[in-house]
């Protein structure tokens, strides 16, 4: 792809974040958008993922976003010409302790009253969502119907083919590895191909966004923990149709449409070597997972397993917003474990901020600087 | 009448296919992977991968190689659960 030295905006980041802002700023009008990565587009912790899609949160914010995620993600594949592997098969929120139950049914209070119609499920009901569960020791479970899980690369190639159509330029193999800035303003970024001047870029690195930011002289608190996950043989669907999520039970677990059960959790010691290595200990435990809460899983063989990048924050929501002292300069990161689901929406939203200043969802709160004012946003539905 | 070639058979994708994603910049194994799945089956692309490195040779006018293989990922050998799920109790 040729090589222009000048851009109105350059994107730093091939993850479903980095494509889906480039897109959407194409879309308002934007015409010359380039978008930098450094491997190939989805490499990162968006091609990793466990892709799932939930409105079931418990904080308002995050429940506005989700739900606008659902509504986005049911129509994506008519905005952008292209199958996006959408399955709604809902989630099933299963509590293992009193304390845990509560909570669900506070956020389904939550839920219910911004219009989403998460409901209580009692086993007998859980069971016929789930045909194999047990979970005999489980308090209770919510359930919404309307949310599942989408295909991570189908998603971010959609918006990838979209964006190109709308003039986009993507370059692959390409590390930013410098960012101008001149006046309090940012004016370009250097690469391993050469510079390009812009006066607007977009921090969408994920796992690497805290040095990205850095090469702008900006210090943000974010640091990228590895997670494991695991993907086994196609069985017969049905197997898992909801997406199982536990936050005391430590899991998520769900079926692909052709019919590959995922699964991960939480990783003990939380590792932040930045090393994308597998684990034997996440084998063994989350095969232990598996074969107790789906007991007809015993004989299904592990195909795969990987790990990725969860982008941390210290109240584990995103940054998204522009930075102070660095006009042009917009931070698109820290999105933990769910930036998949939220991406559609948050590219959308940035989109919307560089452009126009105003924003149709309030990202006020998700700029940085709540950490300094300690206005963290603590999220309660995390795994 | 045109013949489908099919190249990976576990997850039924065609060469023509393979073509029309090279052709839009997917030009790597691991980008054709990501996006028509293959070397995703239960081969883990034993049947299916030299001919589409062949293929993306062809298509970037380099030899075959230069192409990289694209990631391989453990177990090499598939496992069933609950043999893995009793590992611990030694
Ligand atoms: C195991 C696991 C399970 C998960 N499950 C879910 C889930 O169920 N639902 C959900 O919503 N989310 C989930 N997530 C979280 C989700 O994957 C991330 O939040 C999301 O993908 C972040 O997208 P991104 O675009 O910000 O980052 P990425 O996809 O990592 O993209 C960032 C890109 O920037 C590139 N880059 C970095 N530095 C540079 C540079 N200097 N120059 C050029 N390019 C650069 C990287 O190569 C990378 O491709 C999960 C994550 C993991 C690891
Ligand atoms: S033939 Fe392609 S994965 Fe088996």
């Amino acid at each position: 792809m040729t090589w222009k030295n000048k851009a109105e905006a350059v994107v730093i980041g091939g993850g479903i974040q980095g494509v889906s802002t480039a897109y959407h700023l194409a879309k308002m009008g934007m015409k010359d958008v380039v978008l930098l990565e450094k491997g190939t587009v989805c490499s990162g912790s968006t091609g990793r993922c466990g892709a799932g899609i939930r409105a079931q949160w418990g904080l308002e914010m995050n429940c506005r976003f989700g739900l606008a995620c659902v509504d986005r993600f049911e129509h994506l594949h008519e905005e952008l010409g292209m199958d996006v592997g959408l399955n709604q098969g809902g989630y099933l929120m299963v509590a293992y302790e009193e304390g845990e139950y509560n909570q669900l049914l506070a956020n389904m209070a939550l839920q219910n009253r911004l219009g989403i119609d998460t409901h209580i499920v009692d086993y007998d009901e859980a069971k016929e969502i789930c045909p194999g569960l047990a979970a005999e020791d489980a308090v209770g479970f919510t359930f919404n119907a309307r949310d599942g899980h989408a295909d991570p690369f189908l998603t971010t190639f959609a918006f990838q083919e979209a964006a190109k159509r709308l003039g986009v330029t993507i370059h692959k193999y390409t590390e930013c590895t410098g960012i101008r800035v001149a006046d309090d303003h940012v004016v370009g970024v250097d690469t391993n191909r050469g510079s390009i001047d812009a006066p607007v870029v977009v921090n969408a690195a994920g796992g690497y966004s805290q040095f990205v930011a850095k090469m702008a002289g900006l210090e943000i608190p974010n640091y990228s923990e590895r997670h494991e996950i695991l993907i086994t043989e196609p069985v017969e669907p049905g197997v898992c149709p909801p997406m199982l999520m536990s936050f005391s039970g430590n899991y998520y677990i769900q079926q692909r449409p052709h019919g590959s059960i995922i699964g991960g959790c939480s990783p003990e010691g939380h590792p932040a070597d930045f090393q994308l290595g597998n684990s034997w200990d996440f084998l063994e435990h989350m095969s232990k997972t598996f074969t107790k809460l789906l007991p007809r899983t015993k004989g299904v063989r592990v195909v795969r397993q990987w790990s990725g990048l969860y982008n941390m924050t210290p109240d584990r929501a995103p940054i998204m917003g522009e930075a102070d002292a660095i006009k042009g300069f917009f931070l698109t990161c820290g999105y933990s474990g769910h930036g998949f689901m939220f991406g559609p929406v948050s590219g959308d939203l940035m989109a919307q901020l560089i452009l126009t200043g105003k924003t149709s969802i309030d990202i006020d709160p998700l700029h940085y600087r709540r950490f300094a004012e300690g206005k963290l946003l603590i999220e309660p539905a995390v795994v | 009448m045109k013949k489908e070639i099919v190249v990976c058979r576990c997850e039924e994708v065609t060469l023509e296919e393979i073509r029309q994603w090279i052709n839009r910049g997917y030009d790597s194994f691991d980008e054709l992977k990501r996006v028509l799945r293959v070397g995703m089956g239960p081969c883990q692309g034993r049947g299916c991968r030299d001919i589409i490195l062949k293929e993306i040779a062809r298509a970037k006018g380099v030899p075959v190689s230069e192409v990289p293989v694209g990631t391989f990922r453990p177990p090499a050998k598939p496992v069933k659960l609950g043999i893995l799920a009793e590992g611990g109790d030694k």
